[in-house]
């Protein structure tokens, strides 16, 4: 019975892990900005693969597998923060600016400034 | 079947983290997607283990997250510096 319960948890553990990490790569493909696809890319690192390994260890019992998965999931909780940290001081040192969608201000004061174009009130 | 559910996942994405690192304009989108795709290594060893019921992988997943994390760090401070072996108090300009 108990068993029947760990294996249901765990299923849904891993198949929401497989989700968010869909969900983080779709990010990383589509979003419009280096800073965005970091913050899409987080979700796979922080939330799916936590979800995903927490599955395995449910699955894996306890036994050595399981210690193994709480270094993996150590691993990555602490140094996928710095990688992203390093990347995006290094982002700004070198000067990649963020993409600002519209500035609404800008668009009123010039017609033809970014963002998009409304042709019919001009 | 439900750790087959999940290694497809990881690979597609995989595929769409690859698709970043060849379309990313900048040198640091790049960097991001390796960094992702290495990310997605660990996990695709991880849930392949248990695909086929041995777990062993996990060993080869251990050490190639900290391959990752040291290599993604070396390449940002390449790309930041333009050199690996930079000194701080060579020039004043560093923050």
């Amino acid at each position: 019975m108990i068993d029947v319960l760990v294996d249901a948890i765990s299923g849904v553990f891993i198949l929401s892990g497989g989700f968010f990490i869909l969900v983080g790569a779709i990010g990383l493909a589509r979003m419009p900005d280096l800073y965005t696809r970091m913050h899409a890319a987080s979700v796979t690192e922080t939330l799916g693969a936590g979800l995903l390994l927490i599955g395995l260890m449910m699955q894996a019992g306890f036994t050595l597998v399981t210690l193994k998965l709480v270094f993996l999931l150590l691993l990555l909780v602490f140094t996928g923060p710095m990688a992203s940290h390093a990347l995006a001081q290094a982002a700004l040192h070198v000067g990649v600016k963020p993409v600002l969608a519209e500035d609404r201000r800008d668009r009123l004061d010039k017609p033809d400034g970014p963002g998009p174009k409304s042709g019919s009130e001009a | 079947m439900i750790f087959a559910a999940a290694a497809i996942a990881i690979l597609v994405s995989l595929a769409l983290a690859v698709v970043r690192a060849l379309r990313g304009p900048t040198v640091f989108d790049r960097v991001l997607a390796g960094n992702t795709v290495g990310t997605l290594a660990i996990l695709l060893l991880a849930t392949y283990g248990f695909v086929t019921g041995r777990p062993e992988w996990l060993d080869i997943g251990i050490a190639y997250g900290f391959l990752n994390t040291i290599s993604t760090l070396a390449v940002l401070k390449f790309f930041r510096h333009g050199d690996l072996a930079y000194d701080i108090d060579e020039k004043g300009d560093a923050s």
